[in-house]
Protein backbone atom coordinates (compact mmCIF):
# COMPACT_ATOMS: atom_id res chain seq x y z
CA UNK A 1 0.00 0.00 0.00
CA UNK A 2 2.76 2.43 0.98
CA UNK A 3 4.68 1.31 -2.08
CA UNK A 4 1.68 2.05 -4.30
CA UNK A 5 1.23 5.46 -2.69
CA UNK A 6 4.89 6.34 -3.23
CA UNK A 7 4.65 5.25 -6.87
CA UNK A 8 1.52 7.37 -7.37
CA UNK A 9 3.23 10.38 -5.86
CA UNK A 10 6.30 9.91 -8.05
CA UNK A 11 4.10 9.64 -11.16
CA UNK A 12 2.06 12.68 -10.19
CA UNK A 13 5.23 14.68 -9.59
CA UNK A 14 6.64 13.55 -12.93
CA UNK A 15 3.43 14.68 -14.68
CA UNK A 16 3.60 18.06 -12.92
CA UNK A 17 7.27 18.43 -13.92
CA UNK A 18 6.39 17.73 -17.55
CA UNK A 19 3.62 20.34 -17.45
CA UNK A 20 5.90 22.90 -15.78
CA UNK A 21 8.62 22.43 -18.39
CA UNK A 22 6.30 22.51 -21.41
CA UNK A 23 5.26 25.69 -23.20
CA UNK A 24 1.78 27.07 -22.69
CA UNK A 25 1.17 26.86 -26.45
CA UNK A 26 1.89 23.12 -26.54
CA UNK A 27 -0.38 22.49 -23.57
CA UNK A 28 -3.27 24.48 -25.10
CA UNK A 29 -2.90 22.72 -28.45
CA UNK A 30 -2.95 19.21 -26.96
CA UNK A 31 -5.72 20.22 -24.58
CA UNK A 32 -7.96 21.28 -27.47
CA UNK A 33 -7.06 18.28 -29.61
CA UNK A 34 -7.98 15.93 -26.76
CA UNK A 35 -11.12 17.91 -25.94
CA UNK A 36 -10.24 18.01 -22.24
CA UNK A 37 -12.65 19.86 -19.94
CA UNK A 38 -11.52 23.28 -18.74
CA UNK A 39 -14.35 23.90 -16.27
CA UNK A 40 -13.00 24.15 -12.76
CA UNK A 41 -13.43 26.37 -9.74
CA UNK A 42 -10.38 28.55 -9.16
CA UNK A 43 -9.46 28.27 -5.49
CA UNK A 44 -6.31 30.37 -5.84
CA UNK A 45 -4.76 32.38 -8.62
CA UNK A 46 -3.57 32.06 -11.23
CA UNK A 47 -1.09 34.49 -9.67
CA UNK A 48 2.52 35.39 -10.31
CA UNK A 49 5.12 35.74 -7.58
CA UNK A 50 8.77 35.12 -6.84
CA UNK A 51 10.74 32.09 -5.78
CA UNK A 52 14.26 32.70 -4.51
CA UNK A 53 16.58 30.26 -6.20
CA UNK A 54 19.16 28.57 -4.01
CA UNK A 55 22.51 27.11 -4.91
CA UNK A 56 25.16 25.41 -2.80
CA UNK A 57 28.59 26.81 -1.95
CA UNK A 58 31.15 24.96 -4.05
CA UNK A 59 28.31 23.05 -5.75
CA UNK A 60 27.58 20.69 -2.86
CA UNK A 61 28.08 22.71 0.34
CA UNK A 62 25.82 24.95 2.41
CA UNK A 63 22.86 26.58 0.61
CA UNK A 64 22.93 30.25 -0.40
CA UNK A 65 20.45 32.51 -2.20
CA UNK A 66 21.34 33.21 -5.82
CA UNK A 67 18.46 35.36 -7.05
CA UNK A 68 14.76 35.28 -7.77
CA UNK A 69 12.65 33.80 -10.55
CA UNK A 70 9.08 34.55 -11.60
CA UNK A 71 6.71 31.68 -10.85
CA UNK A 72 2.98 31.43 -11.56
CA UNK A 73 0.72 29.20 -9.50
CA UNK A 74 -2.89 28.10 -9.56
CA UNK A 75 -5.14 25.83 -7.51
CA UNK A 76 -8.43 24.52 -8.89
CA UNK A 77 -11.28 22.23 -7.81
CA UNK A 78 -13.13 20.07 -10.31
CA UNK A 79 -16.91 19.58 -10.18
CA UNK A 80 -16.06 15.99 -9.14
CA UNK A 81 -14.14 17.31 -6.11
CA UNK A 82 -10.47 16.74 -6.97
CA UNK A 83 -8.15 19.63 -6.14
CA UNK A 84 -5.19 20.25 -8.46
CA UNK A 85 -2.16 22.50 -8.18
CA UNK A 86 0.40 24.03 -10.49
CA UNK A 87 3.60 25.93 -9.87
CA UNK A 88 5.59 26.84 -12.99
CA UNK A 89 8.41 29.22 -13.87
CA UNK A 90 7.34 32.25 -15.86
CA UNK A 91 4.19 34.36 -16.00
CA UNK A 92 1.85 32.25 -18.15
CA UNK A 93 -1.45 32.28 -16.25
CA UNK A 94 -3.39 30.26 -18.81
CA UNK A 95 -0.74 27.53 -18.63
CA UNK A 96 -0.82 27.51 -14.81
CA UNK A 97 -4.61 27.14 -14.78
CA UNK A 98 -4.66 24.32 -17.35
CA UNK A 99 -1.78 22.53 -15.61
CA UNK A 100 -3.66 22.73 -12.29
CA UNK A 101 -6.77 21.27 -13.95
CA UNK A 102 -4.61 18.55 -15.49
CA UNK A 103 -3.21 17.75 -12.03
CA UNK A 104 -6.76 17.50 -10.63
CA UNK A 105 -7.93 15.30 -13.52
CA UNK A 106 -4.84 13.13 -13.08
CA UNK A 107 -5.93 12.38 -9.50
CA UNK A 108 -9.31 11.10 -10.73
CA UNK A 109 -8.69 7.38 -11.36
CA UNK A 110 -11.27 7.49 -14.17
CA UNK A 111 -9.40 10.27 -16.02
CA UNK A 112 -5.76 9.48 -15.25
CA UNK A 113 -5.09 7.30 -18.30
CA UNK A 114 -6.62 9.89 -20.61
CA UNK A 115 -4.48 12.71 -19.14
CA UNK A 116 -1.37 10.56 -19.38
CA UNK A 117 -1.87 9.39 -22.97
CA UNK A 118 -3.40 12.52 -24.51
CA UNK A 119 -1.40 15.18 -22.66
CA UNK A 120 1.58 14.06 -20.57
CA UNK A 121 3.05 11.43 -22.92
CA UNK A 122 3.15 13.69 -26.01
CA UNK A 123 4.54 16.62 -23.97
CA UNK A 124 7.17 14.41 -22.39
CA UNK A 125 8.21 12.97 -25.72
CA UNK A 126 8.57 16.48 -27.25
CA UNK A 127 10.72 17.54 -24.27
CA UNK A 128 12.83 14.39 -24.55
CA UNK A 129 13.38 14.98 -28.30
CA UNK A 130 14.46 18.57 -27.69
CA UNK A 131 16.75 17.48 -24.85
CA UNK A 132 18.31 14.72 -26.94
CA UNK A 133 18.94 17.17 -29.80
CA UNK A 134 20.65 19.59 -27.39
CA UNK A 135 22.75 16.78 -25.95
CA UNK A 136 23.82 15.59 -29.41
CA UNK A 137 24.67 19.14 -30.54
CA UNK A 138 26.79 19.63 -27.41
CA UNK A 139 28.42 16.21 -27.92
CA UNK A 140 29.57 17.32 -31.38
CA UNK A 141 31.70 19.99 -29.64
CA UNK A 142 33.50 17.45 -27.46
CA UNK A 143 37.27 17.64 -27.72
CA UNK A 144 38.95 14.43 -28.87
CA UNK A 145 42.57 14.73 -27.80
CA UNK A 146 45.18 12.89 -29.81
CA UNK A 147 48.93 12.57 -29.42
CA UNK A 148 51.23 13.99 -32.06
CA UNK A 149 54.10 11.66 -32.88
CA UNK A 150 57.21 13.79 -32.94
CA UNK A 151 60.52 13.03 -34.60
CA UNK A 152 61.18 10.09 -36.93
CA UNK A 153 60.80 6.34 -36.49
CA UNK B 1 12.39 81.92 5.06
CA UNK B 2 11.71 78.77 3.00
CA UNK B 3 10.47 79.30 -0.54
CA UNK B 4 9.14 76.23 -2.33
CA UNK B 5 9.89 76.21 -6.03
CA UNK B 6 7.83 74.31 -8.53
CA UNK B 7 8.24 73.94 -12.23
CA UNK B 8 9.41 71.71 -15.00
CA UNK B 9 6.30 69.54 -15.20
CA UNK B 10 5.71 70.31 -18.85
CA UNK B 11 9.42 69.96 -19.59
CA UNK B 12 9.51 66.55 -17.91
CA UNK B 13 6.43 65.30 -19.76
CA UNK B 14 7.84 66.48 -23.08
CA UNK B 15 11.25 64.97 -22.32
CA UNK B 16 9.59 61.60 -21.70
CA UNK B 17 7.67 61.70 -24.97
CA UNK B 18 10.90 62.69 -26.73
CA UNK B 19 12.55 59.69 -25.06
CA UNK B 20 9.76 57.43 -26.38
CA UNK B 21 10.30 58.82 -29.87
CA UNK B 22 14.09 58.41 -29.82
CA UNK B 23 13.74 54.93 -28.34
CA UNK B 24 11.57 53.92 -31.31
CA UNK B 25 13.95 55.65 -33.74
CA UNK B 26 13.35 55.72 -37.51
CA UNK B 27 9.78 54.47 -38.07
CA UNK B 28 10.72 52.95 -41.41
CA UNK B 29 12.87 50.42 -39.49
CA UNK B 30 10.74 47.56 -38.06
CA UNK B 31 10.22 47.68 -34.28
CA UNK B 32 12.11 45.05 -32.28
CA UNK B 33 10.05 42.19 -30.90
CA UNK B 34 10.86 40.71 -27.49
CA UNK B 35 11.33 37.23 -28.94
CA UNK B 36 14.01 38.62 -31.28
CA UNK B 37 15.89 39.99 -28.29
CA UNK B 38 15.47 36.79 -26.27
CA UNK B 39 16.72 34.67 -29.18
CA UNK B 40 19.39 36.88 -30.74
CA UNK B 41 20.73 39.00 -27.87
CA UNK B 42 20.56 36.11 -25.42
CA UNK B 43 23.71 36.92 -23.47
CA UNK B 44 22.58 40.52 -22.93
CA UNK B 45 19.28 39.11 -21.63
CA UNK B 46 21.24 36.80 -19.34
CA UNK B 47 23.26 39.68 -17.94
CA UNK B 48 20.11 41.65 -17.14
CA UNK B 49 18.59 38.57 -15.47
CA UNK B 50 21.70 37.94 -13.40
CA UNK B 51 22.37 41.49 -12.21
CA UNK B 52 18.66 42.32 -12.05
CA UNK B 53 18.49 39.19 -9.88
CA UNK B 54 15.32 38.01 -11.60
CA UNK B 55 15.12 34.98 -13.85
CA UNK B 56 12.59 35.89 -16.55
CA UNK B 57 13.78 36.22 -20.14
CA UNK B 58 10.82 38.17 -21.53
CA UNK B 59 10.96 40.74 -18.73
CA UNK B 60 14.70 41.18 -19.21
CA UNK B 61 14.16 41.63 -22.97
CA UNK B 62 11.45 44.22 -22.31
CA UNK B 63 13.78 46.03 -19.93
CA UNK B 64 16.53 46.10 -22.58
CA UNK B 65 14.21 47.67 -25.18
CA UNK B 66 12.73 50.12 -22.70
CA UNK B 67 16.23 51.16 -21.63
CA UNK B 68 17.36 51.59 -25.28
CA UNK B 69 20.03 48.96 -24.67
CA UNK B 70 21.45 50.68 -21.56
CA UNK B 71 22.18 47.58 -19.51
CA UNK B 72 22.38 49.20 -16.08
CA UNK B 73 19.11 51.06 -16.70
CA UNK B 74 17.56 47.72 -17.78
CA UNK B 75 18.86 46.04 -14.62
CA UNK B 76 17.37 48.90 -12.59
CA UNK B 77 13.96 48.36 -14.26
CA UNK B 78 14.04 44.65 -13.47
CA UNK B 79 15.02 45.27 -9.84
CA UNK B 80 12.15 47.73 -9.48
CA UNK B 81 9.68 45.27 -11.01
CA UNK B 82 10.58 42.43 -8.67
CA UNK B 83 9.64 44.51 -5.64
CA UNK B 84 6.02 44.48 -6.91
CA UNK B 85 5.64 40.69 -6.67
CA UNK B 86 4.76 38.57 -3.63
CA UNK B 87 7.26 35.93 -2.53
CA UNK B 88 6.25 32.26 -2.68
CA UNK B 89 9.35 30.87 -0.98
CA UNK B 90 12.91 29.61 -1.29
CA UNK B 91 13.66 26.84 -3.78
CA UNK B 92 15.44 23.65 -2.85
CA UNK B 93 19.16 24.07 -3.63
CA UNK B 94 19.82 23.27 -7.27
CA UNK B 95 22.03 20.30 -8.12
CA UNK B 96 24.59 21.45 -10.68
CA UNK B 97 25.96 17.89 -10.83
CA UNK B 98 22.69 16.81 -12.49
CA UNK B 99 22.81 19.62 -15.06
CA UNK B 100 21.88 19.09 -18.71
CA UNK B 101 25.29 20.37 -19.75
CA UNK B 102 25.64 22.65 -22.80
CA UNK B 103 29.26 23.56 -22.15
CA UNK B 104 31.79 22.13 -19.76
CA UNK B 105 35.52 22.77 -19.72
CA UNK B 106 38.28 22.17 -17.22
CA UNK B 107 41.73 23.76 -17.30
CA UNK B 108 43.08 21.33 -14.68
CA UNK B 109 42.27 17.92 -16.20
CA UNK B 110 42.48 17.01 -19.85
CA UNK B 111 40.65 13.70 -19.56
CA UNK B 112 37.79 13.78 -17.15
CA UNK B 113 34.52 11.82 -17.00
CA UNK B 114 32.13 13.40 -19.50
CA UNK B 115 34.98 15.11 -21.35
CA UNK B 116 35.60 18.67 -22.45
CA UNK B 117 32.53 20.06 -24.19
CA UNK B 118 33.13 23.42 -25.83
CA UNK B 119 29.49 24.25 -26.50
CA UNK B 120 28.48 27.59 -28.05
CA UNK B 121 31.64 29.52 -27.12
CA UNK B 122 33.44 32.62 -28.41
CA UNK B 123 36.74 30.97 -27.46
CA UNK B 124 38.97 30.17 -30.45
CA UNK B 125 37.04 32.54 -32.73
CA UNK B 126 39.28 35.04 -34.51
CA UNK B 127 37.33 38.09 -33.37
CA UNK B 128 36.97 39.29 -36.93
CA UNK B 129 33.77 41.14 -37.75
CA UNK B 130 31.60 39.04 -40.02
CA UNK B 131 30.10 40.89 -43.00
CA UNK B 132 27.91 37.87 -43.82
CA UNK B 133 26.09 38.36 -40.54
CA UNK B 134 25.40 41.97 -41.55
CA UNK B 135 23.94 40.71 -44.81
CA UNK B 136 21.63 38.33 -42.91
CA UNK B 137 23.01 35.11 -44.42
CA UNK B 138 21.32 31.81 -43.54
CA UNK B 139 22.94 29.81 -40.75
CA UNK B 140 23.45 26.05 -41.07
CA UNK B 141 22.02 23.67 -38.47
CA UNK B 142 24.70 22.58 -35.97
CA UNK B 143 26.18 19.09 -36.25
CA UNK B 144 25.03 16.36 -33.92
CA UNK B 145 26.95 13.43 -32.54
CA UNK B 146 25.29 10.34 -31.17
CA UNK B 147 26.60 9.44 -27.73
CA UNK B 148 25.48 7.65 -24.65
CA UNK B 149 24.38 10.07 -21.94
CA UNK B 150 27.40 10.23 -19.63
CA UNK B 151 27.51 11.25 -15.99
CA UNK B 152 29.47 14.47 -15.52
CA UNK B 153 30.63 14.72 -11.91
CA UNK B 154 31.89 18.12 -10.80
CA UNK B 155 35.69 18.39 -11.04
CA UNK B 156 35.83 19.34 -7.36
CA UNK B 157 34.54 15.84 -6.55
CA UNK B 158 37.40 14.29 -8.56
CA UNK B 159 40.03 16.42 -6.80
CA UNK B 160 38.52 15.68 -3.42
CA UNK B 161 39.50 12.00 -3.72
CA UNK B 162 43.16 12.91 -3.21
CA UNK B 163 42.41 14.95 -0.11
CA UNK B 164 44.48 17.86 -1.37
CA UNK B 165 41.56 20.21 -1.83
CA UNK B 166 39.24 21.73 0.70
CA UNK B 167 35.64 20.42 0.69
CA UNK B 168 32.61 22.36 -0.62
CA UNK B 169 31.95 25.29 1.69
CA UNK B 170 30.02 24.22 4.77
CA UNK B 171 28.24 26.45 7.28
CA UNK B 172 27.30 25.55 10.89
CA UNK B 173 24.47 22.99 11.12
CA UNK B 174 21.80 25.46 12.30
CA UNK B 175 22.80 28.24 9.89
CA UNK B 176 19.89 29.74 7.94
CA UNK B 177 21.04 31.18 4.59
CA UNK B 178 21.08 34.99 4.83
CA UNK B 179 19.09 37.06 2.35
CA UNK B 180 20.26 40.56 1.39
CA UNK B 181 16.83 41.32 -0.09
CA UNK B 182 15.33 40.98 3.40
CA UNK B 183 18.01 42.21 5.80
CA UNK B 184 20.45 45.11 5.49
CA UNK B 185 24.12 44.29 4.88
CA UNK B 186 26.25 43.85 8.00
CA UNK B 187 30.00 43.40 8.12
CA UNK B 188 31.72 41.08 8.58
CA UNK B 189 29.32 38.81 6.69
CA UNK B 190 29.07 35.05 6.22
CA UNK B 191 30.20 33.54 2.91
CA UNK B 192 26.65 32.62 1.85
CA UNK B 193 25.53 36.26 2.03
CA UNK B 194 28.66 37.41 0.21
CA UNK B 195 27.93 34.95 -2.60
CA UNK B 196 24.38 36.29 -2.96
CA UNK B 197 25.74 39.83 -3.29
CA UNK B 198 28.44 38.73 -5.76
CA UNK B 199 25.95 36.80 -7.92
CA UNK B 200 23.95 40.00 -8.56
CA UNK B 201 27.06 42.22 -8.54
CA UNK B 202 28.20 44.30 -11.50
CA UNK B 203 30.13 42.23 -14.02
CA UNK B 204 32.58 45.02 -14.86
CA UNK B 205 33.37 45.76 -11.22
CA UNK B 206 33.92 42.11 -10.31
CA UNK B 207 35.91 41.54 -13.50
CA UNK B 208 38.26 44.41 -12.65
CA UNK B 209 38.71 43.16 -9.08
CA UNK B 210 39.29 39.59 -10.25
CA UNK B 211 41.85 40.92 -12.73
CA UNK B 212 43.57 42.89 -9.97
CA UNK B 213 44.11 39.65 -8.01
CA UNK B 214 45.79 38.10 -11.07
CA UNK B 215 48.06 41.14 -11.45
CA UNK B 216 49.38 40.71 -7.94
CA UNK B 217 46.98 42.59 -5.66
CA UNK B 218 46.16 39.63 -3.41
CA UNK B 219 47.54 37.05 -5.79
CA UNK B 220 45.89 33.68 -5.31
CA UNK B 221 47.17 31.42 -8.13
CA UNK B 222 43.88 30.41 -9.71
CA UNK B 223 43.06 27.58 -12.11
CA UNK B 224 39.68 27.00 -13.66
CA UNK B 225 38.84 23.64 -12.14
CA UNK B 226 35.64 23.68 -14.13
CA UNK B 227 33.12 25.85 -15.88
CA UNK B 228 29.77 24.34 -16.71
CA UNK B 229 26.75 25.89 -18.34
CA UNK B 230 23.38 24.24 -18.72
CA UNK B 231 19.91 23.69 -17.38
CA UNK B 232 19.04 22.51 -13.90
CA UNK B 233 15.68 21.59 -12.46
CA UNK B 234 14.13 23.80 -9.84
CA UNK B 235 11.88 22.58 -7.01
CA UNK B 236 9.93 24.30 -4.26
CA UNK B 237 8.60 22.79 -1.03
CA UNK B 238 4.96 23.82 -0.61
CA UNK B 239 2.52 22.81 2.13
CA UNK B 240 -0.24 21.72 -0.27
CA UNK B 241 1.80 18.96 -1.90
CA UNK B 242 3.33 15.85 -0.32
CA UNK B 243 6.44 16.32 -2.49
CA UNK B 244 8.47 19.29 -3.74
CA UNK B 245 6.67 21.12 -6.55
CA UNK B 246 8.67 20.92 -9.81
CA UNK B 247 8.91 24.43 -11.28
CA UNK B 248 10.73 23.78 -14.55
CA UNK B 249 14.34 24.36 -15.54
CA UNK B 250 16.70 27.35 -15.44
CA UNK B 251 20.01 27.88 -17.20
CA UNK B 252 22.95 28.73 -14.96
CA UNK B 253 26.72 29.07 -15.24
CA UNK B 254 28.93 27.58 -12.54
CA UNK B 255 32.65 28.22 -12.08
CA UNK B 256 34.86 26.23 -9.74
CA UNK B 257 38.11 28.10 -9.30
CA UNK B 258 40.94 26.11 -7.71
CA UNK B 259 43.69 28.05 -5.99
CA UNK B 260 47.09 26.94 -4.80
CA UNK B 261 47.54 27.81 -1.14
CA UNK B 262 50.82 27.48 0.69
CA UNK B 263 49.22 27.25 4.08
CA UNK B 264 48.88 29.59 7.04
CA UNK B 265 48.53 29.43 10.81
CA UNK B 266 44.86 28.56 10.20
CA UNK B 267 45.04 26.01 7.38
CA UNK B 268 47.56 23.49 5.92
CA UNK B 269 48.94 23.73 2.36
CA UNK B 270 46.24 22.58 -0.06
CA UNK B 271 44.10 23.75 -2.94
CA UNK B 272 41.49 26.22 -1.80
CA UNK B 273 38.46 27.22 -3.83
CA UNK B 274 36.44 30.12 -5.09
CA UNK B 275 32.89 29.61 -6.33
CA UNK B 276 30.78 31.35 -8.93
CA UNK B 277 27.12 30.69 -9.79
CA UNK B 278 25.23 33.03 -12.08
CA UNK B 279 21.92 33.05 -13.99
CA UNK B 280 22.10 32.28 -17.70
CA UNK B 281 25.19 31.85 -19.84
CA UNK B 282 27.47 34.31 -18.07
CA UNK B 283 30.91 32.75 -18.05
CA UNK B 284 33.05 35.87 -17.54
CA UNK B 285 30.86 36.92 -14.63
CA UNK B 286 30.97 33.47 -13.00
CA UNK B 287 34.78 33.45 -13.26
CA UNK B 288 35.10 36.96 -11.83
CA UNK B 289 32.72 36.01 -9.02
CA UNK B 290 34.81 32.95 -8.17
CA UNK B 291 38.04 35.00 -8.09
CA UNK B 292 36.41 37.57 -5.80
CA UNK B 293 34.87 34.87 -3.57
CA UNK B 294 38.32 33.37 -3.04
CA UNK B 295 40.00 36.74 -2.41
CA UNK B 296 37.30 37.63 0.13
CA UNK B 297 38.02 34.48 2.12
CA UNK B 298 41.37 35.97 3.22
CA UNK B 299 40.58 36.32 6.90
CA UNK B 300 38.91 32.87 7.05
CA UNK B 301 42.15 31.36 5.67
CA UNK B 302 44.50 33.49 7.77
CA UNK B 303 45.88 35.57 4.89
CA UNK B 304 46.98 39.20 5.24
CA UNK B 305 44.46 41.67 3.87
CA UNK B 306 46.55 43.87 1.63
CA UNK B 307 44.41 44.60 -1.45
CA UNK B 308 41.01 45.98 -2.44
CA UNK B 309 39.69 42.61 -3.67
CA UNK B 310 40.14 41.15 -0.15
CA UNK B 311 38.31 43.98 1.59
CA UNK B 312 34.81 42.64 2.13
CA UNK B 313 33.21 45.94 3.04
CA UNK B 314 34.79 47.69 0.07
CA UNK B 315 33.86 44.97 -2.46
CA UNK B 316 30.35 44.16 -1.33
CA UNK B 317 29.34 47.77 -0.62
CA UNK B 318 30.29 48.80 -4.16
CA UNK B 319 29.40 45.74 -6.21
CA UNK B 320 25.73 46.59 -6.76
CA UNK B 321 25.41 48.71 -9.90
CA UNK B 322 21.85 49.81 -9.12
CA UNK B 323 22.96 51.31 -5.81
CA UNK B 324 26.07 52.75 -7.44
CA UNK B 325 24.21 54.35 -10.32
CA UNK B 326 21.58 55.74 -7.97
CA UNK B 327 24.11 57.57 -5.86
CA UNK B 328 26.31 58.74 -8.71
CA UNK B 329 23.39 59.83 -10.89
CA UNK B 330 21.57 61.67 -8.14
CA UNK B 331 24.29 64.31 -8.44
CA UNK B 332 22.66 65.64 -11.60
CA UNK B 333 19.35 66.36 -9.87
CA UNK B 334 18.72 69.93 -8.66
CA UNK B 335 20.96 70.89 -5.76
CA UNK B 336 20.26 74.62 -6.06
CA UNK B 337 19.77 75.30 -2.36
CA UNK B 338 22.74 73.18 -1.27
CA UNK B 339 24.87 74.93 -3.83
CA UNK B 340 23.71 78.40 -2.76
CA UNK B 341 24.69 77.57 0.82
CA UNK B 342 28.09 76.31 -0.35
CA UNK B 343 28.58 79.37 -2.54
CA UNK B 344 27.90 81.64 0.41
CA UNK B 345 30.33 79.65 2.57
CA UNK B 346 33.11 79.74 -0.03
CA UNK B 347 32.62 83.53 -0.52
CA UNK B 348 33.03 84.11 3.20
CA UNK B 349 36.06 81.83 3.46
CA UNK B 350 37.65 83.56 0.48
CA UNK B 351 37.05 87.00 2.05
CA UNK B 352 38.62 85.85 5.31
CA UNK B 353 41.55 84.35 3.44
CA UNK B 354 42.18 87.56 1.53
CA UNK B 355 41.87 89.65 4.67
CA UNK B 356 44.51 87.46 6.29
CA UNK B 357 46.94 87.29 3.35
CA UNK B 358 46.61 90.83 2.06
CA UNK B 359 45.27 93.15 4.73
CA UNK B 360 46.31 96.38 2.94
CA UNK B 361 44.60 95.53 -0.36
CA UNK B 362 41.40 94.71 1.43
CA UNK B 363 41.72 98.01 3.24
CA UNK B 364 42.24 99.86 -0.07
CA UNK B 365 39.28 98.09 -1.64
CA UNK B 366 37.06 99.10 1.23
CA UNK B 367 38.17 102.69 1.00
CA UNK B 368 37.61 102.72 -2.74
CA UNK B 369 34.15 101.32 -2.23
CA UNK B 370 33.35 104.03 0.28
Amino acid sequence: MRGQEARDQAERKAAMATLAQSSGDDIVRLWNEAGLPSQAELLRGPETGLVTLRGRIGGGGAPFNVGEATVTRATVRLPSGQVGHCYALGRDKQKAKLAAIADALWQDPARRAEIETRLIVPLRSALATAQEKRRAETAATKVDFFTMVRGED
Amino acid sequence: MYVAVKGGEAAIANAHSLLADRRRGDRSVPALRLDQIVEQLALGVDRVMSEGSLYDRELAALAIVQARGDMIEAIFLVRAYRTTLPRFGYSKPIDTGAMLVERRVSATYKDLPGGQLLGPTFDYTHRLLDPELAAGADVAEPLQRETEAQAMPRVSAILAREGLIEPDGEMPQDHVPGDITREPLEFPMARDIRLQALSRGDEGFLLALGYSTQRGYARNHPFVGEIRIGEVELELDVPELPFAAPLGTVRVTECQMVNQFKGSAKAPPQFTRGYGLVFGQSERKAMAMALCDRALRASELGEDIVAAAQDEEFVISHSDNVQATGFVEHLKLPHYVDFQAELDLVRRMRAEYEARENPTRVEEKREAAE
